[in-house]
C-alpha cells in the first residue's frame, strides 16, 4: 500500500504537508475530483484515474487565485504549515458556497487545524476572497 | 507513522462480484476498506493488523440511493457528503443528517462511509444511534446471496457483529413515515468539530396527545456498543407525560446502559450527561411540544 | 513610511503557493532516514539492549552512547540531559537507540524490534511526590532551582491582617502542537564538520550543542534554519537534541540523515508547558488595600533541568502581577519528576503564576465582598512605584484606563448584573470574567547583557539591503516586521529589503527567538544598524544621491557597504543575579481580557460567547500581523483553560494524537476581539515593545473568572473539562 500523500510529495508536490498522519489537522488536503480530502487517508490505489488539485494547482501561473490573494493581504497565513491545506479548504467552501455566513466558514474549514492564528485572520481571508471573487466576475 | 507498507496488501477489483468471490475464496483473509477514514487513522498508529485489505471504495453496486414509497435505501458506500445533500434525508430523516454534519470536518466528510461507520463498530460512532431510532435494516451479501438484518441486532458486543467472514454490508435501508415523530440529537463530543463522542444520543417519539404511543432511544459511547434502551423505552412506551415521567426514565436508564472511564471522558460524566439528556428530552422536549 | 502600516507578510506568497521549504521537503543523495528508539520504563538502568532477528541490521546504521565522539549532553543551562541515554534513564521515552535506513518504512520494522531491557527504580510523577522527596531523582532534594523574592515584612503583615485569604491552584502541561513535527536534516564527516537543517527557533543555541556533542571547533559546524511550521517555545530548546541526533547518524554513516518525527513521537516524546501548583496567602484591608501577598509557586520541570531555570524566574517575577504591595514573598521552585522534562512554552512560567494570582484576586474580592474591578483598580501599580522585585517603575502605565475601556468594550458591568439576575433558574447559565495582567519583554535579568546579540546589515550594488541575523521567522512575522523597520531607517522601499535565511554560516548571533524579543530587542538593533549604514553611506557619498546609485558608488569605489550593532542595556537599568532583584525587564506590556461564558448545565461544556483582549504594548509596528499574534495568542490561552489536557500514564502522555489531545477548531472559538493601546517606549524600534507572549496570560484566568462566576463554584484548577466542572459543582449543590 502507499498514501497518496507520499505519491504526491514524491513528484515533488511538496506543498501537501503532513501534519498528523491521523486526518485530523488537514495540512495534507487535496481536492480529489473536485472534494477536498485527506491525502494522508487516500490510498493510492483508490485514486486512480481521478483528478488532483494540489496547492501547487490552484494559482494560474503567476496569478493567485482570490483566495491566496486575500490569505496574504488579511494575514491569513503565519508559519504556513496549514496554509496549503487551509487554502484548498476555503477554495472548496467558496466553490460550493460563493457567499458562505461566519459559521458556514467555520463549519467548512472546520477539518483544517491552524496553531498559529485563532483563526479570525483565515475568516476574515475568506469573506475577503468572496468580495475578490465577485469583483472579478463582474 | 507506525505502519510498515509491505505488509499491507491492499486489491482494488473492478465490480462486487470480483470482491465478493475473493472474500468467498479465502474467507477471513481479506478486510474490507472504504473511505478510509477509520483504518488508516490505526494504521498511522500502528495498530492496523497487517494482511490482505480489499479496497470497496467506487463500487457502482454500493452506492447511491433509492427512495421507494416507504422506505430510503442508502448504498453502504453513501458518504456523510452524500447524505447531507439529499433532500429525502433531510427533510425525514434529521437525525442521520444533524450525525453527519458532526462526524469529522468536510475531508472527513467526503471519504467516510455509511456503511464503514456501521463495520468499523466503534461504540462512539456518531451515525449508529440515528440508525437505531429510524429502526434502520441492513443487506449483507457474499457469494452465497444476500440476507437482512435489523440493524438494532447486529451489533453483539465490542467490536463484535453478526457479518460473516465472506460478507460485506450492501445497503441500509430506512422505513419512511415518521416525519412526524419528535427527534433529538445530541452529541457531546470533546469538542465542536472533529471530535469523538464521549455520548451521543439520539431519540424519537410518536406522539399521540399527552400520550407516547411509541418511542425509541439510543445511545453512543455508553456501552461497549451503541445501544438502544429497552427499559427506558417500555418505561415511555404508552405513558402519558407527567412530571413523574422523567425520574422513572432516569431510573430505567441505568439498566440499559454501561459507561466506563476512558481518555475521553469518565463513567461518572457518561452516566449523568446521559440522565441528562433523557430528562431533558421527556421533560423539555416532549412535553414542551404537548404545550 | 512603513512602520504603523500593515505590509503584507513577506514570505506570504511563497506560503500561499505552497512553495516554501519545510525540512520535510529537502532530500539529499543518498541520505538515509533515521528514528530514535525510546525507553518504555519511566526510570531505572539499562541492562541490555537486544535487536531481534528479521532486519538486515548489517544495513542498518545502529548509533548508542558510546558511540559519541564529544560530551554526551545537551548543552544548555545545568548540561544535566544526555543525547542519548548511558546507563539508567530519568523517564519514558528518553533516547536511548538511533537507528537509520534508506527505508523510512522498514525502520518502523527496525524499531520496533529492539529491547531495551531496563530494570526499574521506583518513579516520581507529581510536583508533591518530588517535594517530599522521600525518593531522590535529581541533586540532592530534587529540586533545579529556587529563588526568593522578599520585599517588606510578610510574615509582620499577615499576623497583623483582619483578613486573610488563602487559595491553592494548579495548571496542567500542555503541547505546543505546532502543525508542522520536530525535524532535522544532518550531514557530517570528520573531514569537513557538521551541517544541520531544519525546523527550530534558536540556531545558535543548536549550533552550541553540537560544538559539544562533536568536540569540534566553531567554524566546522553550520546550522540552517529551514522555513518552519510553528514553535510557540516547542522549538527553542528541543532542535538541539534532535539536530545533535541526525548528525550522530550522519558523523556514523557518512550519509546526509533526515530525522523528522511522526505525530505521535512528537507528542510523546518532546517538551510541554511546565504543569505547575501555586499557593496564595494574601492580606487585605476591609476597603481592598493589599497588605501582603505569600506566594509559594512550584513548577513541574520533568527528568532534566532544560530550561526550568529560567521558566521558574519568569513565573516567579510575574507571581504577583500587575499591582504595587508593600510586603510580597514568592517563593519559586522548579522540581524534577520522571516524565519527559517540560520546557519553553510562549508565556514561559507567567501563564501559570498569573493564572494562580488573577483568580486569587477574584477570591479576595469576594472574601471582602468588593467587586473585582474595585480591587484590582486600588492596587494597580503606578509609575514611579516599585515592583516586588525592586524595578521601579519608569514607563507610564495606566491600568485604571485600560481596565474601564476593556470593561466598557465588553458591557461587562451590565452583562454581569444582568447575569446575576438571570442565572438561578437558567440551564444555561452565563458569566463574565476579567484578567488583569503584564508581561516583561525580552530575556530576564541581565539575560540580554551576557546574550549582546549582533545584527548586520549589507547593502548591493542593486541598492538591496540585506539584514543579517539569527532570528528566526516560524509565523510571528520577524521578515516582515524587520523589513518594515530597516525600510523606514534607511528610508527606502520595503521591497527593497531581503533577510537573510538564518544560517550560522552566514549570519551573526542576535541571540535565540524567544522572549518576546525579537521585535523589540532585536528589531532594535535592525533600526539602530540601518541608521548606522544609512550614516556611513550618506558621510560618503553626500545625502542628495538616490539610494541605488549611492550604494553601487560605494561599493564600486570603497568597498563593502555593512553596518553593525550590538545590544547595550539603557542607561541605568540594573539588576543583581545574586540578590534576584532590579529591573527584571526593560519594559512590560499591559493587558485587560475579558472573557463572557455559557455553561450548558446539562452536560457542564463552557461555550466562550465573547472575547475582548485590549493590551497596551507600544508602538504597533504591523497591525495586522500584531493582530494576529494576539488572535493566537488567545486561542492557546482558550486551549489551554478549556480543551489541552495530557492525560499521563505511568509517566507517559497516553493521549498523543491529534484526534484525542484537544486543541480548539474553527468551531471551538469566540469572536476574538483585539484592541491596542500604543504608549511608544523609547527603547523599542518605532516606539514598540514585546507581544508575542502576552497573550497567553490572559485568557486563563479571565476564562476561570467567568466560569466561576457563571456556575458559582470557584475553579482552581485548569483545563476545566466538563467533567471537572460537572465533579465540582456536584459537591457545590451536596
Amino acid at each position: 500500500m502507499t498514501r497518496l500523500l507520499d505519491a504526491l510529495r514524491d513528484l515533488h508536490l511538496t506543498g501537501v504537508k503532513e501534519g498528523c498522519g491521523e486526518g485530523e489537522c488537514g495540512a495534507c488536503s487535496i481536492l480529489l475530483d473536485g472534494r477536498l480530502v485527506n491525502s494522508c487517508l487516500v490510498p493510492l490505489i483508490q485514486a486512480g484515474r481521478a483528478v488532483i488539485v494540489t496547492i501547487e494547482g490552484v494559482a494560474q501561473g503567476e496569478r493567485l487565485h482570490a483566495v491566496q490573494e486575500a490569505f496574504i493581504a488579511r494575514g491569513g497565513a503565519q508559519c504556513g504549515i496549514c496554509t496549503p491545506g487551509m487554502v484548498l479548504a476555503a477554495v472548496s467552501l467558496l466553490e460550493r458556497n460563493p457567499h458562505p455566513n461566519d459559521a458556514e466558514i467555520r463549519a467548512g474549514l472546520a477539518g483544517n487545524l491552524c496553531r498559529c492564528t485563532g483563526y479570525m485572520r483565515i475568516f476574515d481571508a475568506v469573506l475577503d476572497a468572496c468580495r475578490r471573487l465577485d469583483n472579478d466576475s463582474r | 507513522m507506525r505502519g510498515y507498507f509491505p505488509a499491507f496488501d491492499l486489491r482494488a477489483p473492478k465490480d462486487l462480484p470480483a470482491v465478493l468471490r475473493m472474500l468467498a475464496d479465502e474467507p477471513g483473509s481479506w478486510r474490507p476498506f472504504a473511505g478510509g477514514t477509520d483504518l488508516m487513522v490505526l494504521f498511522e498508529a500502528g495498530k492496523l493488523p497487517p494482511g490482505k485489505y480489499v479496497s470497496l471504495w467506487g463500487l457502482k453496486e454500493l452506492s447511491g440511493t433509492v427512495v421507494a414509497t416507504d422506505t430510503v435505501t442508502l448504498g453502504a458506500l453513501t458518504t456523510y457528503t452524500d447524505v447531507l445533500a439529499h433532500p429525502v434525508l433531510g427533510a425525514e430523516f434529521p437525525l442521520l443528517c444533524r450525525a453527519a454534519e458532526q462526524t469529522g470536518g468536510a475531508a472527513t466528510q467526503n471519504r467516510g462511509t455509511l456503511g464503514g461507520n456501521i463495520a468499523n463498530a466503534s461504540p462512539a460512532a456518531d451515525t449508529p444511534p440515528a440508525l437505531l431510532v429510524y429502526d434502520a435494516e441492513l443487506e449483507l451479501i457474499s457469494a452465497r446471496g444476500s440476507r437482512r438484518v435489523p440493524y438494532e441486532r447486529f451489533h453483539s458486543g465490542y467490536k463484535a457483529m453478526d457479518l460473516k467472514a465472506d460478507e460485506i454490508i450492501k445497503s441500509i435501508t430506512l422505513p419512511r413515515g415518521r416525519g412526524s415523530w419528535i427527534q433529538a440529537y445530541r452529541k457531546v463530543g470533546t469538542r465542536k468539530a472533529q471530535a469523538i463522542s464521549k455520548i451521543c444520543f439520539a431519540a424519537a417519539a410518536d406522539l399521540d396527545g399527552q400520550v407516547i404511543r411509541d418511542v425509541r432511544i439510543a445511545f453512543g459511547s455508553v456501552a461497549p456498543a451503541v445501544v438502544r434502551c429497552p427499559g427506558v423505552e417500555s418505561v415511555l412506551r404508552g405513558r402519558t407525560l407527567d412530571d413523574k415521567l422523567p425520574a422513572a426514565a432516569s431510573l430505567a436508564l441505568e439498566h440499559d446502559i454501561a459507561p466506563i472511564d476512558d481518555m475521553r471522558s469518565s463513567a461518572s460524566y457518561r452516566l449523568h450527561v446521559a440522565r441528562n439528556l433523557l430528562i431533558q428530552f421527556v421533560s423539555e422536549t416532549l412535553l414542551r411540544r404537548t404545550h | 513610511m512603513h512602520v504603523g502600516r500593515s505590509t503584507p507578510r513577506k514570505e506570504g506568497r511563497s506560503k500561499v503557493t505552497g512553495q516554501a521549504r519545510y525540512v520535510d521537503d529537502l532530500a539529499l543523495p543518498g541520505m538515509l532516514h533515521g528514528v530514535t528508539v525510546r525507553s518504555a520504563s519511566p526510570r531505572g538502568l539499562i541492562r541490555d539492549i537486544r535487536y531481534a532477528p528479521g532486519i538486515p541490521w548489517d544495513d542498518v546504521v545502529v548509533v548508542t552512547a558510546a558511540d559519541i565522539p564529544g560530551a554526551n549532553v545537551v548543552a544548555l543551562i545545568n548540561d544535566d540531559q544526555p543525547y542519548l541515554a548511558d546507563g539508567r534513564v530519568n523517564h519514558a521515552e528518553e533516547p536511548v537507540v538511533l537507528l537509520a535506513h534508506r527505508d523510512r518504512s522498514l525502520l518502523e520494522e527496525a524499531r520496533r524490534r529492539v529491547t531495551i531491557e531496563i530494570e526499574p527504580l521506583p518513579p516520581v510523577y507529581t510536583i508533591e511526590e518530588s517535594l517530599a522527596a522521600r525518593e531522590i531523582i535529581w541533586g540532592t532534594d530534587n529540586t533545579f532551582k529556587k529563588y526568593l523574592v522578599s520585599r517588606g515584612d510578610v510574615d509582620a503583615a499577615l499576623a497583623d491582617a483582619v483578613t486573610i485569604v488563602e487559595g491553592e491552584y494548579e495548571t496542567g502541561a500542555q503541547e505546543q502542537l505546532y502543525i508542522e513535527p520536530n525535524g532535522m536534516l544532518a550531514v557530517a564527516r570528520r573531514e569537513d564538520g557538521v551541517t544541520v537543517w531544519g525546523s527550530m527557533q534558536c540556531p545558535y543555541y543548536v549550533h552550541r550543542a553540537i560544538e559539544r556533542l562533536f568536540n569540534l571547533p566553531t567554524e566546522r559546524i553550520r546550522v540552517v534554519q529551514m522555513e518552519t511550521g510553528g514553535g510557540f517555545g516547542g522549538k527553542e530548546e528541543y532542535p538541539s537534541i534532535l539536530a545533535g541526533h541526525a548528525a550522530l547518524l550522519a558523523w556514523k554513516s557518512g550519509r546526509p540523515v533526515k530525522i523528522v518525527y511522526d505525530r505521535a513521537e512528537d507528542m510523546v516524546a518532546t517538551t510541554k508547558r511546565h504543569p505547575s501548583r501555586t499557593r496564595h496567602r494574601t492580606a487585605v484591608t476591609k476597603d481592598g488595600r493589599l497588605l501582603a501577598m505569600d506566594i509559594d509557586f512550584v513548577i513541574d520541570g520533568g527528568a532534566y533541568s532544560t530550561l526550568s531555570p529560567v521558566v521558574l524566574s519568569r513565573g516567579t517575577i510575574h507571581a504577583p502581577g500587575p499591582y504595587y504591595c508593600p510586603n510580597v514573598r514568592v517563593r519559586g521552585r522548579a522540581v524534577a519528576t520522571n516524565v519527559p522534562p517540560h520546557g519553553a512554552f510562549r508565556g514561559f512560567g507567567a501563564p501559570q503564576s498569573i493564572f494562580a494570582l488573577e483568580r486569587h484576586m477574584d477570591r479576595v474580592a469576594a472574601a471582602i465582598d468588593m467587586p473585582p474591578a474595585e480591587l484590582r483598580r486600588k492596587n494597580f501599580i503606578q509609575t514611579g512605584q516599585t515592583s516586588a522585585v525592586g524595578q521601579v517603575m519608569r514607563d507610564p502605565i495606566d491600568m485604571p484606563a485600560l481596565l474601564d475601556r476593556a470593561l466598557e468594550l465588553s458591557d461587562y458591568h451590565a452583562r454581569r448584573a444582568r447575569f446575576d439576575a438571570s442565572n438561578a433558574a437558567a440551564s444555561l447559565k452565563k458569566g463574565i470574567g476579567f484578567a488583569a495582567f503584564m508581561h516583561g519583554a525580552g530575556f530576564t535579568g541581565s539575560g540580554e547583557d551576557h546574550l549582546a546579540s549582533v545584527v548586520t546589515l549589507e547593502a548591493t550594488v542593486e541598492g538591496r539591503v540585506r539584514v543579517l541575523t539569527s532570528c528566526t521567522e516560524i509565523g510571528q512575522g520577524t521578515n516582515t516586521v524587520f523589513s518594515q523597520i530597516a525600510a523606514d531607517a534607511l528610508g527606502i522601499d520595503v521591497a527593497a529589503i531581503d533577510i537573510v535565511q538564518p544560517d550560522t554560516a552566514s549570519v551573526p548571533d542576535s541571540g535565540p527567538t524567544v522572549a518576546s524579543r525579537t521585535c523589540m530587542i532585536v528589531g532594535k538593533l535592525v533600526e539602530s544598524a540601518a541608521l548606522n549604514l544609512r550614516t556611513t553611506l550618506d558621510g560618503a557619498m553626500g545625502g542628495n544621491k538616490d539610494f541605488t546609485s549611492a550604494c553601487r558608488e560605494y561599493i564600486q569605489q570603497i568597498g563593502p557597504l555593512r553596518a553593525s550593532s550590538q545590544y547595550h542595556a539603557p542607561a541605568g537599568a540594573r539588576w543583581s543575579d545574586e540578590r534576584y532583584e532590579g529591573d527584571a525587564y526593560g519594559t512590560y506590556a499591559w493587558a485587560v481580557y475579558v472573557a463572557e461564558v455559557t455553561i450548558d448545565m446539562t452536560t457542564c461544556e463552557v461555550q466562550l460567547d465573547d472575547f475582548v483582549a485590549l493590551q497596551e504594548v507600544g508602538r504597533v509596528i504591523n497591525p495586522v500581523l500584531a493582530t494576529g499574534q494576539i488572535e493566537g495568542g488567545v486561542a492557546q490561552g482558550i486551549g489551554w483553560t478549556l480543551f489541552e489536557r495530557v492525560v499521563w500514564r505511568d509517566g507517559r502522555m497516553a493521549n498523543a494524537q491529534m484526534t484525542n489531545y484537544i486543541m480548539p477548531t474553527s468551531m471551538d472559538l469566540p469572536p476574538i476581539r483585539v484592541f491596542f493601546e500604543e504608549t511608544p517606549y523609547e527603547h523599542g524600534p518605532g516606539g514598540a515593545k514585546g507581544i508575542g507572549e502576552l497573550p497567553m496570560d490572559g485568557a486563563a484566568p479571565a476564562i476561570a473568572n467567568a466560569v466561576s462566576h457563571a456556575a458559582g463554584v470557584s475553579i482552581t484548577e485548569i483545563p476545566i473539562t466538563p467533567e471537572r466542572l460537572m465533579a465540582l459543582m456536584e459537591i457545590a449543590v451536596a
